[in-house]
């Protein structure tokens, strides 16, 4: 008796890792064809209904966390905006990040939603561009405290980008 | 419908003048004779001075329409502004600053490869102030009135109307909650905005109201297929009509209560069925419709048979089947007449038939079509040239072109395409001037007898009525390597037609080259070769610090042949940094003792261009700085090393369209208010009786 209740929980322990090895795959492997699959796979991993996701619920995670970082990042415009109400580059972003927020991200839910892969890339394609143009603002000022927060949009919207690029 | 008032508006200088002195002094005999030819002279002068004050009241009533139409008051800023100062900055005239670096050309729509991502290059730029995006405006392409639209739909033509329905998000710049718009013209070009046709309000569209396409039966009935987007995100097909036949502007319409008529069949993805053809009748006596969908990598266009446009009966296979295309997206499958220079009804088939198959392709976002042949009994279509089969030949159009869909238009017997042209701005852009995305002027489409390979898509004839100003210029020369300014006036709405001659001797003395050429990979208009590029800068200014070149290369190739290749270049079009900036375009066929041509429409931020009557044409969207309003020139040049060419141009000035929400007692009937009665009537007899005087 005690050696089927062994038995059986040493199956069970090897049926779960089983399963987890596979969803863990599908993360590795969606990850691998992202540009930058460590940032893919932190994004991923640190929400945990990632790991009962297919690859649409992967694509809404990433999404997730764009407008999280886009968020972060108009926050801290508009704190900076206060203090230089009249930086033009800083209004720029502000308008930018603003359309990633109102126009791209929703746009990329509702496309996930229904599978029209074409309009969820505009979004997260547009939300790196954004995030660019925001930094290009910037060129020529030796640092500022912007270029990280950028840096982090670009580099989860163009992650987010490519797992929509892997739709079906 | 002719809109003669622009005419009046813009030139009241045409008029005949007020007031005729009369005859002075008069002898006892004529005094009787004096006194009525007084009286008919000030009737005649009452009815000029009425008429005046007729015309200025009009002229404030459509001058706001235009300028409602042309003008953004407001950007619209979606969200709350942070502070007071974001919201009145777009108010503030930006000074531009030089960008040292152009940008790198890119690949696919929207991708963060397309723009700069070379973060750090030259001083920053923040262009996009209220005027110039106010200028993208367009003039005379179909758009609503604000907010994002996509594919066309169901396009007809009924009891004296044209009826355009399209994709649009009614709450934003962007796409998403799809609804049917709708409006009408009688003419293709003058359109009237009508309330939407179709909402989202069905648990089997209530996720997108998404493409379709009319069937008119004999009986004149109208039936309308489209997608829905169900609840649970299936993609279905849904039955439609007109509430009242009676109502020729097809105001209201009905969904059939027993929707959807078709979901996915077994084996299909239920999110791979999607945008239902035009129905064609059989010799079975049923109608037959196509669906696209994919199996894997393959693109497929499901077949379905119907009676009733109620219940439905799959075919086996398909009609055609493509591998590695990926999903067809709104699938086109019409006859073309091989002899004709008519359209056919869809319906058509016989010996001197082709078949055209098109589908745009999810996976690189173009539009590609196919000529070929189809066999009813069978229900198969073949393409004539397999190399260039759907997805993997020719494509429409070779800029920014999508969802395109053909309609037959019984009134004038063509066949006419309409496509959608989205933008190749960045979304910060759209938010700000609250719109997004064109509609291409309407093309004729006719199979190509002299090549017999592929199709001429043309401007429908009606866009020539927007002609104003012709300007000629006969025989200019332009030699290598040089630039000649084109004066024209205004140069952001011009119907340009054009035709180059080069230097017969140097074409045939050029050495051979082995030369692999392509617009997208040849760097644009800048880099030079033997024998091209030549052609137009469009929407440039004076100092060329923006300009879009439209242009013609050609290429000596083994054997003597002379290649000749068509394109438009973005990368210089304007000094922003966040536009497409790619080159477009492909290689046209040019027979021998044919000269070369191009007509060119531009349009403030769309320029649609069509080579050798259009056997090439390529779309595309800019977004200039500084070649905007009145500092936006046109000019000819050559970039070519060895030859010169000789150019030949017609050029007109195009007026608007006057786009804008139909109204009743407005250009509906034009023909018959009150305006348009005085002047054919009662002018005509005024300027009798005031010339019978001034004799």
């Amino acid at each position: 008796m005690k050696n089927l209740m062994c038995l059986a929980a040493v199956l069970i322990f090897f049926i779960q890792t089983a399963i987890l090895r596979t969803e863990a795959n599908i993360i590795a492997q969606t990850c691998q064809k992202t540009p930058n699959p460590p940032v893919c796979l932190s994004s991923l991993k640190s929400d945990p209904r990632s790991t009962q996701a297919d690859i649409y619920g992967l694509a809404i995670i990433m999404v997730d966390v764009v407008k999280a970082k886009s968020t972060t990042t108009l926050n801290q415009i508009n704190q900076l905006l206060k203090q230089s109400p009249r930086d033009k580059g800083l209004i720029d972003c502000a308008d930018r990040y603003n359309a990633v927020l109102k126009g791209d991200v929703p746009e990329a839910y509702e496309a996930i939603n229904v599978r029209r892969r074409m309009f969820a890339l505009d979004g997260m394609n547009d939300a790196v561009n954004e995030a660019n143009g925001c930094e290009r603002n910037f060129a020529g000022r030796s640092s500022h405290p912007l270029t990280k927060l950028n840096k982090d949009v670009a580099d989860v919207a163009s992650v987010a980008a490519a797992v929509i690029n892997q739709f079906g | 419908m002719a809109d003669t008032r622009p005419l009046l508006l813009s030139d009241p200088d045409a008029l005949p003048t007020a007031y005729t002195p009369l005859p002075g002094g008069s002898s006892s005999p004529e005094i009787r004779r004096i006194h009525v030819k007084e009286v008919l002279a000030m009737f005649a002068g009452v009815v000029m001075v009425s008429l005046l004050v007729v015309i200025i009241g009009n002229t404030g009533q459509d001058g706001n329409v235009y300028h409602r139409h042309n003008r953004r008051d407001k950007p619209m800023l979606l969200a709350a502004s942070p502070t007071k100062e974001t919201a009145t900055k777009a108010e503030k005239a930006e000074k531009l600053q030089a960008v040292t670096r152009g940008m790198a050309a890119g690949v696919s729509e929207k991708s963060s490869r397309l723009y700069s991502s070379d973060v750090g290059a030259g001083t920053p730029v923040y262009p996009w102030n209220n005027s110039m995006l106010s200028w993208q405006r367009t003039a005379f392409h179909f758009q609503p009135e604000k907010n994002w639209m996509n594919d066309p739909n169901g396009p007809l033509f009924y009891k004296g109307w044209y009826h355009f329905f399209y994709q649009y998000n009614p709450k934003g710049a962007v796409w998403g909650n799809i609804v049917w718009g709708h409006a009408v013209s009688r003419d293709l070009i003058h359109w009237l905005h009508l309330p939407l046709a179709m909402v989202a309000d069905q648990w089997y569209d209530i996720n997108g109201v998404w493409t379709g396409s009319a069937t008119i039966l004999p009986n004149d009935q109208i039936v309308m297929l489209y997608t829905g987007s169900t609840n649970e995100s299936v993609q279905v097909q849904c039955l439609a009509y007109p509430a009242d036949h009676k109502d020729p502007l097809l105001t209201k319409w009905v969904k059939y209560s027993g929707n959807p008529v078709l979901v996915p069949p077994p084996g299909t993805g239920v999110k791979d069925f999607r945008d239902p053809t035009t129905a064609w009748y059989t010799t079975d006596g049923k109608w037959r419709i196509t669906i696209g969908s994919k199996v894997n990598k393959t693109g497929i266009s499901l077949v379905y048979d119907t009676k009733d446009f109620i219940t439905y009966e799959q075919l086996d296979g398909v009609l055609h089947a493509v591998p590695g295309t990926g999903m067809w997206e709104c699938i086109d499958f019409y006859p073309v007449s091989k002899t004709s220079d008519k359209g056919l009804d869809t319906s058509q088939n016989g010996a001197d038939v082709k078949h055209v198959m098109k589908a745009s392709l999810d996976d690189d976002r173009n539009d590609y079509y196919a000529l070929g042949s189809y066999n009813e009994k069978t229900g198969k279509w073949v393409p004539d040239n397999q190399k260039i089969d759907v997805g993997i030949g020719i494509r429409y159009d070779y800029g920014k072109f999508y969802a395109s869909k053909t309609f037959y238009d019984q009134n004038k017997q063509r066949r006419v395409l309409w496509g959608w042209i989205g933008e190749s701005d960045s979304e910060n852009a759209d938010v700000k001037k609250g719109w997004a995305s064109l509609q291409g002027i309407p093309r004729t489409v006719l199979f190509d007898q002299k090549t017999g390979s592929n199709l001429l898509q043309w401007p429908v004839e009606e866009i020539e009525k927007l002609r104003l100003n012709k300007k000629n210029f006969d025989k200019v020369q332009v030699k290598a390597g040089s630039v000649v300014p084109l004066d024209v006036g205004t140069a952001t709405q011009l119907d340009i037609v054009v035709e180059f001659e080069l230097d017969q001797k140097v074409v045939e003395s050029a050495a051979e080259s082995n030369e692999e050429f392509s617009c997208q990979t040849s760097g644009g208009a800048a880099k030079r070769g033997a024998l091209g590029p030549f052609g137009l800068l469009v929407l440039a200014d004076d100092s060329l610090s923006e300009r879009t070149p439209v242009y013609f290369y050609v290429v000596k190739g083994s054997g003597g042949t002379v290649n000749t290749y068509f394109c438009a270049d973005q990368t210089r079009s304007s000094v922003a940094t966040d536009v497409v900036k790619q080159v477009s375009g492909s290689y046209v066929p040019v027979l021998k003792g044919e000269t070369l041509s191009l007509r060119i429409l531009v349009d403030h931020s769309i320029i649609e261009s069509f080579a050798q009557g259009g056997r090439t044409t390529i779309t595309t969207r800019v977004y200039p700085t500084q070649a905007i309003y009145g500092a936006a020139r046109l000019f000819l040049f050559n970039n070519a090393t060895d030859t010169s060419f000789t150019a030949s141009l017609q050029i007109w000035q195009m007026n608007s369209a006057f786009i804008r929400p139909f109204s009743p007692d407005a250009a509906s009937h034009a023909s018959f208010t009150p305006v348009t009665v005085f002047i054919k009537f009662i002018v005509p007899f005024g300027i009798f009786l005031t010339l019978y005087f001034v004799r």
